[in-house]
């Protein structure tokens, strides 16, 4: 912990107030420095507004736990119920029972798990060669895979069904994973952090000893490339958990995913409303359980870069 | 064009074993030929190996994301069944003809692009201003930041379902709080107006955190003698901000107005879970809130007409051609200087490893 001792003045000019500009300011967490950039002190209104949007932020999954923890005629009473009830644990077992959503569950973790280590692995690999291997072509060709970015996936939904049909993979697990094993955007996020943080002399010092490029990646970068990829993993694996428009149409509710089964309960399959709400809470557990863990990791990789699937 | 490139080893990638070598002996063959063995090889580790690296993505990007997209123009000008998709018979642009005169096309744009602005528009002006507010140094900066960072981990399914309950008419938690205004019950699901606002508070909810830290790492990048300068000439804290904060993050905002469209072009999962069965898919009972996400689903797998399904994809790959083409043109126009192209502004930032 930095303390600023600096008394802060309220000028009434407000200039910059005295802290110290870089007084041992620490740089331990990715990204996460505050007091970087403008170092006026929040007053009591920005506290207001901040816990307020934090209120905002949170309350839904809150109200996501009371719901699912009471029973349907609790929920559609007025005034509604702001504590949590006695059945959470029975709701959620409805829930992963009838709903499908325990299948679901280790369905999305498959298909989230595949997509995410693959996208992280051949986002290194092409982010290294993008970063420091030179090669004829290699501004072309990295300015290809933004251009990439800018290609909604959801388009060729029509052609990747009837693909899908054809090497027989329909609602299979498989259709959902391949279109979406890389990701440009990885790409662009590994090579410019490894651009930053891997020093040519490395290399060179890899190449003197007679290592090829394959021993020099699996040696030296990977050890060095662990933080960003720990980061595109989270953030990867999130977005595939989430995605929903294309496994919608490729899976149906025999092989579901965690969005799939969740179309299902608000479709009026299960007409109890804390059930349906225990499902949502039961959809959403293992990517709040890793943003308790990791949270500061994951908004230090948004901040490091922009990385939205 | 380079094009002279020596191909890529098209086997795949090279399996990641920790002792990849591939029959290179290291040091330790003195014998000459050895020598110029060793020589061609690492000649040609050093030329195509970039290539084989950078060549899993482009395979798999081809084949999965390229062409998918160019065979649905061809499939757009073809009557495709569902049941029968092998059989294709050619009608060339008749698809795209009937779909311009076709009402539901033009309800679906519209939707889209009405909800596109309710939701996109409040959305990166809480998110500028939540950016500005977490700007300033805080106690618990950190938790503020994950805090509002925490819809963005929230499953689109769970919190459609979660939003769809607190709208719900008779006794959603909304139309509670609202009666205490006076106000009497609110039907969300069936008319036009507060559907489509429904529908965009779910997307609001989820986005605005993500854009507020991704402007939030922008101003941090801006160099604070600029606020100096601008203080010692007299600038207010309003003045800062409209004068050195917004230019020097305007790049970022590009990005999330370009961003955001797209995300809105594709708006599916909220509408159809909101609408909760049935009424899902045809965006309503008047298809009042029927995107075009929704309208393509709806041609190809409940309507079985795959051909017309690809018309639409393609019709919106074409309006978000035409609004990236706007919008260069409308920054060329604003500046007078020719715009550039929204490119992820990276700071270069000597990143300390994160503390495990």
């Amino acid at each position: 912990m930095t303390i600023d001792t600096a008394p802060v003045r309220a000028d009434a000019r407000d200039g910059a107030p005295e802290a110290p500009a870089t007084s041992g300011r620490r740089r331990t967490r990715l990204a996460l420095r505050p007091g970087a950039g403008r170092q006026h002190h929040a007053g009591p209104l920005a506290y207001l507004l901040l816990g307020l949007a934090a209120l905002v932020s949170l309350f839904p999954l809150y109200w996501t736990v009371v719901a699912a923890s009471t029973d349907n005629t609790r929920v559609s009473q007025t005034p509604p119920p702001f504590l949590p009830g006695p059945n959470l644990l029975k709701n959620l077992g409805i829930a992963w029972q009838d709903a499908a959503m325990g299948k679901a569950m280790i369905n999305s973790l498959i298909v989230a798990g595949a997509i995410a280590l693959s996208t992280v692995f051949f986002a290194t690999l092409a982010g290294f060669a993008f970063a420091k291997l030179r090669f004829r072509g290699r501004n072309l060709l990295l300015l290809l895979v933004i251009g990439t970015m800018m290609v909604p996936p959801q388009l060729g939904v029509v052609p990747l069904f009837m693909m899908m049909a054809d090497l027989g993979w329909g609602q299979t697990l498989p259709s959902v994973i391949f279109p979406t094993l890389v990701s440009a955007v990885g790409v662009f996020f590994m090579r410019q952090y490894l651009k930053e943080a891997l020093p040519d002399e490395l290399i060179e010092a890899g190449r003197l000893d007679g290592a090829h490029s394959l021993r020099i990646f699996w040696s030296i970068v990977l050890p060095i490339a662990r933080p960003p990829m720990a980061v595109l993993f989270m953030i990867t694996f999130v977005h595939a958990w989430n995605d929903f428009f294309w496994p919608f149409i490729a899976l149906d509710m025999t092989n579901p995913t965690v969005p799939v089964a969740l179309t299902q309960l608000s479709a009026g399959y299960v007409r109890d409303q804390s059930v349906i709400m225990a499902g949502a809470l039961l959809g959403t557990l293992p990517l709040l359980a890793m943003f308790i863990v990791f949270g500061r990791q994951i908004v230090g990789g948004i901040m490091q870069g922009a990385v939205k699937g | 064009m380079a094009t002279s490139t020596p191909s890529a080893r098209t086997d795949g990638q090279p399996p990641p074993t920790p002792d990849g070598s591939t029959g290179k002996g290291g040091a330790g063959r003195g014998a000459t030929a050895g020598q110029s063995r060793r020589n061609i090889l690492h000649r040609l580790d050093v030329r195509a190996v970039p290539y084989a690296f950078i060549a899993p993505f482009f395979l798999i990007f081809g084949a999965f994301g390229l062409y998918p997209l160019i065979y649905t123009f061809w499939i757009s000008m073809h009557r495709v069944e569902l049941s029968t998709m092998d059989m294709m018979e050619w009608r060339g642009l008749a698809n795209f003809t009937e779909l311009i005169d076709d009402e539901r096309f033009w309800n679906a744009l519209t939707n889209t692009f009405t909800i596109g602005v309710i939701s996109t528009v409040p959305q990166l002006l809480m998110a500028l201003v939540l950016a500005h507010l977490l700007n300033y140094r805080l106690r618990g900066s950190t938790f503020f930041r994950v805090a509002v960072l925490t819809p963005y981990a929230t499953s689109i399914a769970a919190a459609a379902l979660v939003f769809t309950m607190l709208f719900e008419r008779d006794f959603g938690m909304i139309n509670w709080g609202l009666s205490f205004f006076g106000i009497e019950n609110v039907d969300w699901e069936n008319q036009k107006w507060p559907a489509q606002f429904a529908i965009s508070a779910i997307v609001i909810w989820r986005w605005t955190g993500y854009n507020a830290l991704l402007y939030l790492a922008a101003m941090q990048a801006i160099p604070r003698d600029l606020y100096e300068a601008a203080a010692i000439d007299g600038a207010s804290r309003w003045q800062q901000f409209r004068q050195v904060t917004i230019p020097g993050i305007s790049a970022t905002i590009v990005f999330t107005i370009v961003l955001s469209t797209i995300g809105a072009t594709q708006l599916f999962g909220e509408p159809l879970i909101f609408g909760q069965g049935p009424n899902g898919i045809s965006g309503g009972a008047d298809n009042q809130y029927q995107t075009l996400g929704l309208l393509l689903y709806e041609e190809g797998w409940k309507n079985y007409q795959m051909g017309r399904a690809a018309t639409i994809a393609w019709a919106m790959f074409l309006i978000l051609v035409l609004v990236f083409v706007l919008q260069r043109v409308a920054a060329r126009v604003k500046a007078g200087r020719p715009a550039r192209a929204a490119k992820v502004t990276k700071k270069t930032k000597s990143t300390p490893s994160a503390t495990s």
